[in-house]
């Protein structure tokens, strides 16, 4: 049955009603927002334990003590979940589409209101049961954000592969359900509840990148759902669909399995590769949009930037061995997956390229919106040059398990992820509160996070490069070099503690803007996108990026929602 | 840089009829599919029965994609586990994987899914039989929804039985000593039978609402589409299970 259509909620229903226990995609918005801020502090937090721990690994934690090796891994393990489901999916592929996605197609409500809303309590549920993983018995797991078996498979691997594995595996059980619900509603919602006008051409970049990524969704996370059932039956069922045939636990010898742990590899990676690019392609969209907007021109070549995005998303099904080349696969697949990684840049490039061709001679507007923007460019660029090199399986067989990797892709997807994720916000705060953020906070916070992300990151390239080995918990041992590497561990530590010291300013004005912000008024950054329209959603008349001193009388833009004027006799549109 | 707007006033203003003045049958006042949907003019159809049956389409079909990609997921382990052995000492390559004769009962199942298959197709066709549903729609009795009941009925049964030739196959080869744990092909039996069987265990609850559905909605057009994603539901289980029987028949 159909819920009525979404009016702006009547008045009579109170602060729950309408905020919280709510069909309207605007308020699930902000309460993925909200999950996502309270994921993004723990996940920050528990960085910063590991940044500490490995220059200070003697020196006691307030509250704990000193940190032993199982409690890094299991620091490490939920600092990589959390980051990589809560912030960098939840956020662009969940909060932003609700905030925009239904306005940008002209439309006044999700295909499926109430299946969206089903997803983000599902979504909820998952985090409660990820974070509770920290309060069981032995504590949070210790196997990683990829969970690779046996060590994920057999209770008996180590403190927290128990009860804690049993809620990661839940967790992420109840994440994949929520996450295919809410993309199959993004799915119908753009193919077929487009507003009258909004036709494929028409569509904002942000969207083609939405509908893109949700199809990615529910490949991705079904792939996730289906292994992770598998893992749950060797762990609870006595099959052996991951554990091997022998191996020795603790010191004592355990057969019966038979197994392939690089089954789970192949899976969880098929999962784990597109994931990537579902965190990235609304990126990617935005940064299109933002770039039109501030530098006041048009998308460069809008229907190759879409192609652009759909083969990204075709390919990046097909290269998730990249992620195996140290794991016992198939040596020639390994050469396959270099090809299918090093085909995706392609695609990838053309993007970049675009995006630097609309900066050349674009009259730049250097607003926080497009900071964050060219800084997500540039970490995009800064992290993809090493992309080809780690798709060599001969580079990668020695940077693998090192540092170069853990810089790679806290460059690529990371910080390029969280610095688009910024520019959304304070590009849409308007449409959240109707006022701006503060400018002057807005570009300290840029530069102290885009100086403290390149600290923290750009010398674990040389770590890496010099043997720095990753997962460990100390570096201490024979291995005459390390000692060579306290320096620059040092210094990332401060860079991190920078960069999340930088996050409060944020955090600061996203609060005390809400109340105090300049009013932003109708369409505060002259826009031409459905979600600036001022009332309800009127026909689509034209493209989405029409910017330039062309489009239009008076103004330098022509909003999707306008007529263009009649033009003058000389000036014919060529 | 070249102007790029190159529209103008002449943009064809259409009307939306509105919702509800639109029976939900496939007939358009344009004749045919409604011709008008072209590229760059997307007409203003997002609100007429026909549009909201599609969107619900859409979405079960969106979720039947990703559940079509965990069976597949489920039988890559299929092809992965038999080739997973291990070489012994005495460099003899050492399987562990033990073919499982298929209890004969699958067969008599999978007739019966294919025959609720093509009841629940008769069914769907019945609700969408353009004269008994425009006099539904005109309140004139419930000629489609009274004709339809009994094969979706006998849909049901025809579910449950199959859920309950299923049990029996498991109760089979529980009496042969072979469980879930047993061996890895019984892994793999006891995982994509139990996993088709969930799913056909939602399907019931379904058609059960589907059936409720159709005599409790008051829109004819919701009465459709709880019948219409249902079937499609069911149908895409049946091919999972031809797809997986095949499976479990012939790559031992």
């Amino acid at each position: 049955m159909n819920a009525p259509r979404a009016q702006p909620a009547a008045p009579s229903r109170g602060f729950l009603g309408r905020r919280i226990f709510t069909t309207d995609h605007r308020a699930l918005a902000i309460l993925y927002l909200l999950l996502g801020l309270a994921a993004v502090i723990v996940g920050t937090l528990l960085s910063l334990v590991i940044r500490i721990h490995r220059v200070w690994p003697t020196v006691p934690f307030p509250l704990y003590g000193i940190l032993r090796p199982e409690d890094y891994l299991a620091v490490v393990t939920m600092h990589g979940t959390l980051m990589v489901f809560f912030v960098l999916t939840v956020v662009p592929q969940s909060a932003f589409p609700n905030l925009v996605l239904p306005a940008q197609i002209g439309t006044d409500r999700m295909a499926f209101p109430r299946l969206n809303a089903a997803a983000f309590w599902l979504t909820l549920a998952s985090f409660c049961v990820l974070v509770a993983a920290f309060f069981v018995p032995q504590g949070a797991p210790i196997s990683g954000w990829t969970s690779y078996p046996p060590l994920s498979a057999i209770a008996a691997t180590g403190p927290g592969q128990g009860a804690g594995m049993d809620c990661w595996l839940f967790a992420i059980g109840l994440f994949c359900i929520a996450a295919v619900a809410s993309s199959a509603n993004f799915l119908a919602t753009i193919l077929a509840r487009r507003g009258p006008g909004m036709s494929f051409g028409r569509l904002p970049l942000t969207v083609w990148s939405w509908l893109t990524s949700s199809a990615l969704t529910v490949i991705a996370f079904s792939t996730l759902f289906a292994a992770a059932a598998m893992l749950f039956a060797d762990r609870h069922c006595g099959t052996s669909f991951f554990i091997p045939a022998s191996e020795v636990i603790s010191g004592i010898a355990r057969t019966g399995g038979g197994g392939s742990p690089l089954l789970w590899l192949h899976l969880f990676w098929f999962f784990g590769h597109p994931e990537v690019y579902i965190s990235i392609l609304p990126g990617m969209g935005l940064a299109s949009a933002l770039l039109a907007n501030f530098t006041r021109r048009p998308v460069l070549g809008y229907r190759v930037m879409v192609v652009a995005t759909l083969t990204i998303g075709f390919l990046g099904l097909g290269v998730w061995g990249h992620h195996m080349f140290v794991s016992g696969m198939n040596p020639y697949a390994g050469t396959a997956f270099g090809l299918t990684t090093i085909a995706i840049a392609v695609p990838s490039s053309a993007e970049v390229l675009t995006w630097l061709a609309m900066l050349f001679r674009g009259r730049m507007r250097f607003t926080t919106p497009m900071l964050f923007t060219l800084g997500f460019i540039s970490f995009f660029i800064a992290g993809g040059l090493t992309g080809p090199i780690l798709a060599q399986p001969a580079l990668d067989a020695y940077l693998h398990n090192t540092f170069f990797v853990v810089a790679h892709f806290h460059l690529v997807m990371a910080m390029a992820g969280v610095f688009s994720l910024f520019a959304g916000i304070y590009y849409w705060y308007p449409l959240l509160t109707g006022r701006l953020m503060n400018e002057m906070l807005g570009k300290a916070h840029f530069w102290v996070s885009l100086i403290g992300a390149y600290g923290t990151f750009f010398p674990m390239h040389f770590a890496g490069l010099a043997g720095e080995p990753r997962h460990y918990a100390q570096l201490a041992g024979p291995v005459e070099s390390f000692p060579s590497l306290i320096p620059v561990e040092r210094g990332i530590t401060f860079a991190a503690l920078t960069l999340a010291a930088a996050q409060l300013i944020f955090l600061f004005n996203v609060f005390s803007s809400a109340r105090k912000g300049v009013r932003a008024g109708e369409n505060p950054w002259r826009a031409t996108t459905h979600e600036w329209c001022p009332g309800t959603h009127p026909r689509t008349r034209g493209e989405p990026y029409l910017y330039g001193p062309n489009s239009g009388d008076t103004e330098d833009f022509l909003p999707q929602w306008e007529l263009a004027p009649p033009y003058p006799s000389g000036l014919k549109p060529e | 840089m070249p102007a790029t707007f190159t529209r103008h006033q002449a943009e064809v203003e259409k009307r939306d009829t509105g919702y509800g003045g639109k029976p939900p049958v496939d007939r358009r006042p344009t004749g045919g599919g409604g011709g008008d949907d072209n590229w760059d003019s997307h007409s203003s159809r997002n609100s007429g029965p026909r549009e909201l049956l599609m969107r619900y389409r859409l979405a079960v079909l969106s979720g039947l994609a990703g559940d079509f990609v965990f069976f597949a997921v489920l039988v890559s382990a299929f092809f992965v586990r038999p080739t997973a052995g291990h070489i012994d000492a005495g460099a003899n390559f050492v399987s562990d994987w033990h073919p499982l004769a298929i209890p004969p009962i699958l067969w008599i199942n999978t007739a019966i899914l294919l025959l609720s298959s093509l009841t629940i197709e008769v069914a769907r066709r019945q609700l969408f039989h353009e004269i008994d549903v425009m006099e539904e729609w005109l309140g004139l009795g419930r000629p489609a929804v009274k004709r339809a009941a009994p094969w979706l009925l006998a849909t049901i049964l025809l579910g449950g039985l199959f859920l309950t030739g299923q049990w029996i196959a498991w109760q089979q080869l529980s009496a042969q000593g072979l469980y879930f744990a047993t061996n890895p092909n019984s892994h793999f039996f006891f995982l994509v039978t139990g996993a088709h069987a969930f799913h056909l265990f939602l399907g019931l609850f379904a058609l059960v609402f589907a059936f409720v559905a159709v005599f409790r909605f008051k829109r004819v057009e919701m009465r459709q589409i709880a019948l219409d994603c249902t079937s499609w539901y069911w149908h895409a289980m049946t091919v999972f299970w031809i797809f997986l029987f095949i499976l479990l028949v012939c790559y031992q």
